[in-house]
């Protein structure tokens, strides 16, 4: 069996991931994902 | 080998792995102080996402689930799509496909465990699994983006419907120990609160009689890394050079996959038990894909195991 390279396409992929990653951080994603995440979801633990 | 070695012998390839599985869920759920205190961590570390299914209200958890983070964005009014959590996803899931579920998902991992208590009739396959497989696809589509996205209130807020109705993991890792531990939570439970609790023990059930229910049938990051297992860097491959049809990894798979046939398809959680059993070492989990005529790794059609 000859290995070659890892995948193209997941490379690719996982480079628009990146990509992806850093606008939303620029967008202040990050910052809102925080915020939701720092206080206790209600929803997700059953009460409201 | 009789049935008894040969479950034996399973049970100790599948040992390294579970060790790794409890060291990920043990570093990424280690805010001790709040098992303690019933409250949660509300450090920086809460702006990355954790790759599996790990609820932001376990009181331990120091990352937030992409799951709930994908829904609060997009049921958010500033946001109706996420460029962050999309981007992790596919960057997770282009990098290591599947192999999350396998060894990275502490929902995984008590579903594993539960599948070892023993039961007098394990249930490896039925009728109805295979279309029961598309579930976790409608759930992702419908709970997790289309509700959360429509559905708002007059401040154009939504709600995260798989995590308030669906999610059990929500349920063990935030619901039951923060009720236990912060009484004032206690005092607010009410319906939704005994409808998740149903819902968990549903899934604690099953998972004792059907390996892994809830990521074959409902886990929608699951169906989200589903969609990259046949591009992943992380990859299975079948040497057919090697490979005597001998037939063993699709016996010893609990996901119902062929990996003789079809290494890479969207079931294949990269559990490597597969890998471990094949006599002849035809099969291989690694970083590498290769153009070579016998070795198969993207032929996800031919595969009707489940």
């Amino acid at each position: 069996m000859k290995n070659k390279t890892p995948n193209k396409y997941g490379i690719a992929a996982a480079v628009v991931g990146v990509l992806m990653m850093i606008f939303g951080i620029y967008r202040g994603e990050a910052e809102a994902v925080l915020a939701k995440a720092v206080r206790i979801c209600l929803e997700c633990i059953g009460i409201g | 080998m009789d049935k008894k070695q040969r479950s034996k012998k399973q049970k100790s390839t599948e040992a390294p792995r579970h060790i790794f599985q409890l060291l990920w869920a043990v570093i990424t759920n280690s805010f001790v102080t709040g098992f303690i205190q019933g409250r949660i961590y509300t450090g920086s570390l809460k702006n990355l996402c954790v790759p599996g299914l790990n609820c932001y209200s376990c009181p331990g958890a120091l990352g937030s689930c992409p799951i709930g983070s994908l829904q609060s964005l997009i049921s958010s009014r500033n946001y109706k799509f996420t460029f962050y959590v999309s981007g992790f996803l596919i960057f997770i899931g282009a990098v290591f496909g599947r192999f999350v579920c396998g060894w990275l998902c502490p929902f995984g991992l008590v579903q594993d465990l539960l599948h070892k208590i023993p039961f007098p009739k394990k249930l490896r396959t039925f009728r109805g699994d295979k279309i029961l497989r598309k579930l976790k696809y409608v759930i992702l589509l419908v709970f997790v983006i289309i509700l959360p996205m429509v559905i708002v209130d007059i401040t154009g807020q939504g709600d995260p419907w798989f995590c308030k109705y669906i999610c059990p993991a929500g349920m063990l890792q935030g619901g039951l120990p923060l009720t236990l531990l912060n009484e004032g939570l206690r005092d607010t439970i009410g319906f939704l609160y005994a409808w998740k609790f149903v819902i968990l023990a549903i899934t604690v059930i099953l998972s004792i009689i059907i390996y892994r229910p809830f990521c074959k049938y409902i886990c929608p990051l699951g169906a989200i890394y589903s969609f990259f297992n046949k591009i992943s860097v992380f990859t299975l491959r079948c040497d057919k050079e090697k490979c005597v049809e001998c037939g063993k990894c699709g016996k010893v798979c609990k996901m119902n996959v062929d990996p003789k046939e079809a290494p890479n398809h969207s079931e294949c959680i990269r559990c490597g038990l597969c890998e471990k059993n094949c006599p002849t070492g035809a099969i291989s989990c690694n970083w590498k894909t290769g153009s070579n005529k016998n070795s198969e790794n993207i032929k996800p059609e031919n595969n009707d195991e489940y």
